[in-house]
């Protein structure tokens, strides 16, 4: 064999296999997880609260806290982030300076550590919006705000996943197609009648698929909202904005570390583990799904 | 043709907007330039509100700021002579940092190579999606993997005493890296011009003369970009590392040590640090100095892809 062939088989070959060992490296993991989880879930774990001290029973807890908590991430988070989308594709030039300058803080937060949103968390919301709402709100000397709860931790998350949402929302508003902006402005709508009634309706998908990832994103991250609102163990679930939550990665987190017993409760971690995994899997599915249609749509 | 008088009442009927529907627009409009700028905003509110946690330390007798950045002695909660130093942690974190590089960007570039150049197009779409797929799993995962299996076969095959150490964090953060590295540097591959291809094969080159003489020199600042942003994704890692690097605060001498980063020793210690106290601000100018090391790597890389764009 010259060293011609056999450089043009090896090349490949290595480089395949980079990509194989880590595949197969992670899935091997991921069915050790699934493996290890699946003998754990049943109904009555999903649908109870953790019973013995944290050794026994179920997640239910922190099932339905991270669940609100992305739900009011997303309220929150997916329109300030559409409209940033709006305001890049539709209200600056695009070699303004006020552009580039949105475009590198918008790279900037997404790069910033995940610690330092929680450190922001509590600097912010809860040290100083928290405060400041209960000498409005609250009676004299009463504090109901000034303390982590899931409403500081839900909008220290929706910083957090902005940037996701932003750059989902701006790719499929270019791809509205500038010929039915300009018949709509023709037909003498205004600038925010075009938005709402052409470009919002033709980006359904790009918002939706950001929503969906920003979700994704939220539900799995633990470090923001570690100081902004996660409990250990709660006796109720969360029924106020101004309550502490469970979460469930959190869950994960302080049972594999903090918990008294550690070996008694690994059935529960690999549990609380597979639960996530499942669900962010799911909602990346969904995301790829959702663009994979609007792609098709363009290319149509 | 007859042109319609402008009294008529079709001409009128534009006008006939209500001042709610004007206003409520022009309020609407507004809200969308608030938010335009948010972005913006926030990042400035970031720096300032953890910035204005940390700045009464900055005067504080017991603090100084050199001994903060050069000193390895992380004594907070010392009662006779309390030290913050936190050479120690930083040193970690560019360990743990470093080793996950030396792991995930061998792999990370042959993986962005394999796909963008060898494989079939079906195969490509499938990798993409995988690798989409392997990197969004939380990091939290990532540190119950550490602590669970990971520690488990360090145990087994070095003997280390304890398999929560520094090479169980470089492992799993380049686990959590190689995704990011292979999806931007495929990005980057992409965009070399096909006519550069054609003219390395016309020219008889064997695809590894083509790999290393034509793609990776036309195509490096996009690969630089892609090493940097797996950079700033392992310097800022905090759930992962902090449950599979262990937890002694050391200068690491070797990769079986168990080390401690900045970011996890944020997350270990704040929870117990008094608010108001020094440990507590000490531990946000810790956040102030995670801020500004990311912040230089992002634009870092920032600089390295808009060189990249321009060619």
């Amino acid at each position: 064999m010259t060293k011609k062939r056999f450089l043009d088989i090896a090349v490949p070959a290595v480089t395949g296999l980079c990509v194989l060992f880590v595949i197969v490296a992670i899935g091997a993991i991921m069915i050790n997880i699934i493996v290890n989880g699946w003998s754990q879930i049943s109904l009555k774990f999903l649908t109870s609260a953790p019973e013995e001290g944290m050794t026994a029973g179920g997640i239910f807890p922190a099932i339905m806290g991270t669940f609100y908590r992305t739900i009011i991430m997303s309220l929150v988070g997916v329109p300030v982030g559409t409209l940033t989308a709006i305001f890049l594709c539709e209200y600056v030039s695009a070699n303004s300076p006020l552009l580039r300058m949105v475009r590198f803080a918008v790279n900037t937060l997404a790069g910033i550590p995940s610690i330092v949103f929680g450190l922001f968390g509590l600097g912010f919301f809860v040290q100083f919006v928290g405060p400041g709402m209960d000498s409005i709100f609250s009676a004299e000397g009463q504090i109901q705000w000034a303390q982590p709860n899931i409403l500081w931790a839900s909008l220290t998350m929706a910083v957090l996943t902005l940037p996701v949402v932003i750059v989902s929302v701006e790719e499929s508003i270019r791809t509205v197609p500038h010929d039915i902006r300009e018949a709509s402005l023709a037909l003498g709508a205004t600038r925010w009648q075009t938005i709402w009634r052409v470009v919002v309706p033709n980006s359904i998908t790009g918002i939706l698929t950001g929503a969906v990832l920003a979700v994704s994103r939220g539900a799995g991250e633990v470090a923001p909202i570690l100081f902004t609102g996660a409990a250990y163990f709660l006796p109720n679930l969360t029924h106020s904005l101004s309550d502490q939550f469970m979460d469930l990665g959190y869950h994960v987190y302080i049972m594999s570390t903090q918990s008294p017993d550690v070996d008694a409760t690994r059935g529960i971690q690999y549990g609380t583990t597979l639960v996530l995994l499942c669900l962010t899997f799911t909602l990346n599915a969904a995301a790829i799904i959702l663009r994979y249609r609007m792609r098709k749509r363009v290319n149509a | 043709m007859n042109i319609p008088d402008s009294t008529h009442p079709a001409c009128q009927r534009r006008h006939q907007r209500s001042p709610f529907a004007i206003g409520g627009e022009k309020a609407l409009e507004w809200l969308i330039r608030l938010s335009g700028i948010s972005a913006i905003l926030f990042v400035l509110a970031i720096f300032f509100f953890i910035f204005r946690e940390a700045l009464p330390v900055l005067f504080s007798e017991r603090f100084s700021l050199s001994q903060f950045l050069f000193s390895a002695e992380w004594y907070p909660t010392s009662s006779v002579n309390v030290r913050y130093g936190t050479l120690a942690l930083t040193l970690g974190t560019c360990a743990v940092t470093a080793l996950a590089m030396v792991i995930a960007v061998p792999f990370g570039l042959g993986g962005a190579i394999y796909i963008s150049e060898f494989s079939s197009p079906r195969a490509r779409e499938a990798l993409k999606i995988t690798i989409e797929l392997l990197a969004a799993i939380p990091s939290v995962v990532w540190g119950f993997i550490g602590l669970t299996m990971m520690s488990k076969l360090i145990v087994t095959y070095t003997g280390a005493p304890v398999g929560v150490n520094l090479l169980n964090g470089g492992i799993i953060l380049a686990l959590m890296s190689v995704p990011i590295i292979v999806s931007i540097g495929e990005d980057a591959l992409k965009a070399v011009p096909d006519s550069f291809r054609e003219a390395g094969i016309a020219m008889g080159a064997t695809k590894w003369q083509l790999v290393y003489r034509v793609l990776l020199p036309a195509a490096k600042n996009g690969l630089l970009a892609a090493v940097l942003l797996g950079v700033g994704r392992a310097v800022g890692e905090t759930m992962a590392v902090l449950m599979a690097t262990g937890h002694a605060v050391q200068i690491p001498h070797g990769i079986l040590d168990s080390v401690r980063t900045l970011t996890a020793n944020v997350a270990a210690e704040l929870g117990e640090a008094p608010v108001g106290s020094d440990h507590y601000r000490v531990l946000f100018l810790t956040g102030v100095l995670l801020f500004a090391i990311t912040f230089t790597v992002n634009i870092t890389a920032d600089f390295v892809i808009r060189g990249f764009k321009k060619k």
